[in-house]
């Protein structure tokens, strides 16, 4: 039993790295205009867009102007949405008659799905109608996912071994991240969700009656095509509120290996991409294995804990022979739902497939560190653009350490970009801690918000992982959080913004500052990035600095709980 | 200079300054130039207020008085590490350039005035463009270039040298230091610089702190540990709230323990001294650096420019054998040879004079001859004779042009000869007269031992060497092959040298040249690090970034190593400053909660004896380390030239590893220590 649950583990992550690699390739050919696959088939549907839109797809911006194109599409996405959102009652396909939403939950859930996080303060069964669901929720999932995998490509570019200005089109990358990859993927995995029983219908409630002879009704909608998104671009906002819990979002166990698989495999290839990209595979490799052995640390430690259970349990004398089930689904089980809880966490994804708040207290700690960290793989597009940051600054002091002033791809790395760096650096820390803080304080000392569903260190946890969730535009919950009020749909939606947009802007304006720099030849003095030392330093870096700067949160939260136990 | 140098790193009388300059610079408006350690200062002023509050207020909710006066006292010492290390390395570098400059600035000078009497004034009342007159016996009162008169002086007190060198009007070793000696003849020379504008002034300027300016990698690396100490902020300030949800309490004097230990301390408190130190090593190596950024470039060096005689090769080449063309009489050959070296000063000129013997040169006087000069133009020297002979000596190719030019045909055997000579990495010097070629010289050269293995050390650091020689193209192969350089430039001209400057920079290279003469000047502006030697034309130390003291042109590569060291320094402390967070973090955080949260006690891993004795130890430790490290910022980690792999795997290892390890040990170490008195 036990042993079948690893397998199957062991499939999910082999069978995605197997995948994940020719997709890198197709990424990289994709983005150097090179002839790729789908040339037939998508070639004129995107010259269509672009005839039609007046874009010139050939004209090559610098990184000012693909920061500006990028923010003003943005823009127009969220105001359509929160249009939408707060007109849904009246507007059609609302077969189940839900009504619109209040302000401050739609400006919540716009800003949620514009940045790729999916925080949902609401139920898809009863918040949100099918029109929202396809035009505002799903429209998002793929625009969002595109918008990181096309600051990513910008990256890529200004990577490489010369000094330019020009760093590719924007619109160009984009439109060529839905066409060649988010498109066809999502088709491919919707197609088997349905084959699965996932439904895809325009239909209303269905009702059933029962073996007890209640009479239910039961939500369905264009699940399908949604779920498919929700994975494929780490989006991770379920169709209904328990996402991936759900048994018409995620009906077995091998629907479970398709959507692990899928919300796994473009970050993942996106590393590769970049190895191909630039022709360095060796350093595509480095960054792999440190993302790799970051996400290993978490995973297994997790999946461990879950699989033996609640000492509490034990204690009373109660077998658990299948592990701690509390807030899992038979049909998972303790081990997939444990390396689920940190693939979700570690990838921007946030879908969840069990309760977060059930998980061991330790377990729960890693899910939160998955998300402090949030460069273990990481969101399409954002991982590697988060991974950078960390990347320069390891570079910085590396470079040093070898006696050269720091230089990272031919690059020097001077006070400028040391700056951006830190700001982003910094920011995460920021939001996730000063938003903890602020609701600590409130909660102190005016017990009346009552937004805790548990005391004490448990309690805790719970409001620091609602702002990590925000901040790592994650989007998964702890739950146990009464978190549809102002003050929460408010501050995260902040939270949300500015953690979504700076992280994107400084790798941009690093990789473009960079750019426009001489590029210097490697000697045998230049520090190699290449390198398993490199990636120790990086790995350092990253759980120094990242992780580190929570031990304290960690230690009130999580960590009290456990010795507590 | 050498025998000055101070054996110890702290010496008693350097310390003592530094003590006092430890508490001038607790001076806000200085701290300020330093954010990691201005947040400490402040830190420390709040300790300062809460110590007195409870001092006078009775209240005990912050912890007994002795204990946060303790805090408090400990933070200030933190400081006073901190402005101890850089006061002992400003110490040092002004020690050392105090007695290059003690030594001439009572010099009387001799001022020659417009009408060529003399006057005697003191040294520092001289301006530029002053004339002063020198003789036998003389401090020379200021640097300058001798514009009359030849002189052999001592500047031993300069380079360590006991061998006087011989100084000239009008060539490329026209230039004198002030506080240099003359030993025998007289000498006129020409102030070059205002007092207070020449390279020692300009150094001393440098290692004080009003005019030091950080370098641009500093800047950078303080944004980073500034960044870092934005984060603990964070950290720290909402901590509070986090307590009071957890209804623990955090003394104020606990919050700024975990602040102070957590910020990068130990780099932000060495940092200073590391830069100053770099520049102070320079020194020590006998470069005068004349500004900080100069040695930071040193290290990144990828292509060195090095001329081939003095650095290559010992010396200067020698003659060793003459070959006359077919028909001209051997001795009348080796007799022309001889009279064109007469006024040849060059090394080259009186070993052509030491092969063809007293025999030979005795008789020969240049009465009523025209000298022609040597020019990097035509490549020739030679004699006039006043009757009518005319007879030149220089490279194959000129002579060969001038012979062809004149309607001659250069004869076949020397050309033949010439060829074997340079095969075998001699130097041919072909002679003639009357535009009619008739022979040749062979001149050798001597490579230095132990330059190979040298140049094998560069290529390590990823540094190509490049051999810059005036011989022709076949001669520099044989010895660049010999010597093991990369890259040569054969028959360079000033133009070339530039040229092949400005083609490296622009594949983004940083080149490396070290030169002396005049012509040299334009590619020592160029370069990214230019080495001017001391004996040079002051047009020459005008465009270099550097100035060497001993005249040494191996000098460059001690300077891409002290450049290297620099960087290595500043790289592996800050590793080891953040890498020691981890053990301050398990001393501090269950300390911090321990009393209202029991269950977090088994964090303390350590088993630190109680919460006052942690915070105490951690404190007590990041204090320590900072004067801990002082001989390390001041001597720099060693650099081995093992590939840059190599190397980071080497002090990721060490500071890395070292970081993490170390504090776990002395914090543990501490908390017994401090348990006897708690």
């Amino acid at each position: 039993m036990m042993n079948t649950e690893l397998f199957g583990i062991l499939v999910m992550f082999f069978g995605t790295l197997l995948l994940a690699i020719p997709l890198g390739r197709n990424i990289a050919r994709v983005y150097g205009g090179e002839r790729s696959l789908l040339d037939p088939v998508m070639g004129p549907v995107e010259r269509f867009f672009f005839r039609f839109s007046g874009i010139d797809a050939k004209r090559e911006m610098n990184w000012k102007e693909h920061l500006k194109a990028l923010l003003t599409i943005n823009m127009i996405w969220f105001l359509w949405t929160m249009f939408v959102l707060m007109n849904q009652g009246w507007l059609p396909w609302n077969p189940d008659g839900n009504p619109s939403m209040s302000a401050d939950l739609a400006f919540n859930t716009a800003i949620s799905f514009v940045v790729n996080c999916n925080l949902q303060h609401y139920s898809g069964e009863t918040g949100a109608t099918y029109f929202s669901q396809v035009f505002g929720m799903m429209f998002l999932q793929f625009v969002s996912a595109a918008t990181g995998m096309a600051a990513a490509a910008m990256v890529f570019n200004a990577l490489r071994e010369r000094t330019s200005e020009k760093l590719g089109n924007f619109y160009d990358y984009f439109l060529k991240s839905l066409t060649r990859v988010l498109l066809p993927l999502s088709v491919v995995v919707a197609v088997l969700l349905m084959f699965s029983g996932t439904p895809q219908t325009a239909a209303g409630k269905d009702s059933i009656v029962t073996l007890q002879g209640d009479s239910v009704e039961v939500s369905l909608g264009p699940v399908a095509g949604f779920v498919a998104i929700k994975h494929l671009g780490t989006n991770g906002g379920g169709f209904f509120g328990t996402n991936s819990a759900h048994p018409l979002e995620n009906p077995s166990y091998f629907t479970n290996i398709v959507e692990m698989i899928s919300q796994l495999i473009i970050p993942m290839a996106m590393v590769f991409a970049l190895g191909y990209y630039l022709k360095r595979r060796k350093f595509a490799w480095m960054v792999f294995g440190v993302m790799t052995a970051g996400f290993l640390a978490l995973a297994i430690p997790n999946i461990v804990m879950e699989v033996n259970g609640s000492p509490a349990i034990n204690a009373l004398g109660i077998s658990q022979s299948s592990g701690a089930m509390e807030g899992k689904e038979m049909r998972l089980g303790a081990a997939a739902s444990g390396f689920w809880s940190i693939v979700t966490t570690v990838i921007s994804t946030g879908s969840v497939n069990s309760m977060h708040d059930s998980s061991m207290p330790l377990s729960g700690m890693n899910e939160l560190l998955a998300m402090m960290t949030n460069a273990f793989y990481g969101g399409v597009g954002v991982g590697i653009l988060n991974v950078f940051v960390f990347i320069i600054l390891a570079v910085f002091i590396s470079g040093l350490m070898v006696g050269r002033t720091p230089e990272f791809m031919g690059k020097k790395i001077e006070a400028r970009e040391m700056k951006i760096a830190l700001i982003v650096a910094l920011l995460h820390p920021l939001m996730i801690l000063a938003g903890t803080a602020l609701a600590a304080y409130g909660i102190t000392h005016d017990p009346s918000y009552a937004w805790l569903n548990n005391p004490g260190a448990h309690g805790f946890s719970e409001m620091l992982y609602e702002y990590t969730s925000a901040a790592a535009n994650n989007g998964s919950g702890f739950e146990g959080l009464g978190d549809n009020t102002p003050w929460w749909n408010i501050s995260t939606g902040i939270v949300l913004i500015l953690s979504r947009f700076l992280p994107i802007i400084g790798p941009l304006a690093i990789a473009g500052l960079l750019a426009q720099k001489k590029y210097i030849p490697e000697s045998a003095g230049t520090l190699k990035t290449d390198t398993g030392t490199f990636g120790v330093m990086v790995f350092g870096v990253i759980a120094i600095v990242a992780a580190l700067s929570f031990f304290p949160a960690l230690a009130l939260g999580p960590i009290a709980e456990y010795f507590s136990f | 200079m050498k025998n000055q140098q101070p054996t110890s790193l702290f010496q008693r009388d350097l310390v003592m300054e530094a003590i006092k300059q430890s508490f001038v610079k607790l001076d806000p408006r200085i701290m300020v130039r330093n954010p990691v350690m201005f947040t400490v200062e402040v830190g420390t002023a709040v300790m300062l207020v809460v110590s007195l509050w409870l001092l006078f207020s009775g209240d005990a909710s912050q912890g007994s008085l002795g204990y946060n006066i303790t805090i408090f006292l400990l933070l200030l010492l933190t400081l006073l590490f901190a402005n101890f290390a850089e006061g002992i390395a400003e110490a040092r570098g002004k020690a050392q350039a105090d007695s290059l400059r003690r030594t001439r600035e009572d010099t009387p000078a001799k001022l020659k005035l417009a009408d060529g009497s003399v006057k005697l004034i003191r040294s520092n009342e001289l301006r530029k463009g002053d004339l002063f007159y020198c003789e036998a016996g003389d401090l020379i009162p200021s640097d300058g270039e001798i514009i009359e008169g030849l002189a052999s002086i001592d500047e031993s007190a300069i380079t360590g040298e006991s061998a006087p060198v011989i100084r000239e009007g009008g060539g490329d070793r026209s230039s004198v230091t002030g506080g240099t000696r003359v030993l025998s003849d007289h000498i006129t020379v020409k102030v070059t610089g205002e007092p207070g504008s020449s390279f020692l002034d300009r150094m001393i300027a440098l290692v004080e702190g009003a005019s030091r300016q950080k370098t641009p990698n500093e800047i950078a690396l303080t944004i980073l540990l500034a960044g870092f100490t934005l984060i603990f902020i964070i950290v720290c300030v909402t901590l509070q709230p986090f307590a009071g949800y957890a209804n623990a309490t955090v003394s104020i004097a606990a919050l700024i323990s975990l602040f102070v230990c957590l910020i990068p301390t130990t780099i932000g408190g060495l940092l200073s001294a590391i830069g100053i130190a770099g520049m102070d090593r320079a020194l020590r190596a006998n470069v005068i650096s004349k500004s900080g950024k100069a040695v930071e470039t040193a290290g990144d060096i990828d292509v060195l420019l090095l001329d081939k005689t003095g650095t290559i090769t010992i010396g200067n080449r020698k003659a060793t054998a003459f070959f006359p063309a077919p028909g001209v009489d051997r001795s009348t050959f080796i007799r022309s040879c001889a009279l064109s070296s007469i006024a040849d000063e060059t090394a080259e000129g009186k070993s052509i004079l030491e092969l063809a013997g007293p025999d030979v040169t005795k008789g020969l006087s240049l009465e009523g001859a025209a000298l022609i000069p040597f020019t990097a133009q035509t490549r020739t020297s030679g004699v006039d004779l006043p009757n009518g002979q005319r007879i030149r000596k220089g490279a194959q190719d000129a002579l060969r042009k001038l012979t062809l030019q004149a309607g001659f045909t250069a004869p076949a055997e020397v050309e033949a000869e010439v060829k074997r000579i340079a095969e075998n990495g001699g130097t041919p010097l072909v002679v003639a007269e009357n535009e009619r070629i008739t022979g040749c010289i062979e001149l050798q050269d001597i490579i230095k031992p132990g330059i190979r293995e040298r140049f094998e050390r560069l290529r390590k650091m990823g540094v190509k060497t490049v051999m810059v020689t005036g011989d022709n193209p076949l001669t520099a192969k044989y010895i660049a092959e010999k010597a093991g350089v990369d890259d040569f430039i054969a028959e360079a001209t000033p133009e070339d040298k530039m040229a092949y400057i400005k083609k490296e920079q622009q594949t983004g290279r940083l080149v490396a040249m070290m030169g002396d003469g005049t012509n040299d000047a334009p590619a020592l502006a160029q370069a990214d690090v230019g080495v001017a030697m001391n004996s040079g034309t002051q047009a020459a130390k005008e465009a270099g970034n550097m100035v060497d003291l001993d005249n040494d042109p191996t000098k460059l590569i001690e300077v891409v190593e002290i450049g290297k060291q620099l960087l290595m320094t500043r790289g592996t402390l800050t590793t080891f400053s953040i890498a020691n967070d981890v053990a301050k973090y398990f001393a501090i955080v269950p300390a911090l909660f321990m009393a209202s949260i029991p269950a977090l006690g088994a964090l303390n891993i350590m088993g630190l004896h109680s919460p006052e004795s942690a915070i105490l130890s951690a404190v007590i430790f990041n204090a320590l380390i900072i004067p801990a490290l002082i001989p390390l910022a001041l001597r720099g980690v060693a650099y081995k030239p093992i590939g840059a792999s190599a190397l980071l795997r080497r002090n990721l290892l060490i500071y890395g590893l070292g970081g993490l390890i170390v504090p776990f040990i002395g914090i543990k170490a501490i908390d017994l220590a401090v348990s006897l008195f708690i």
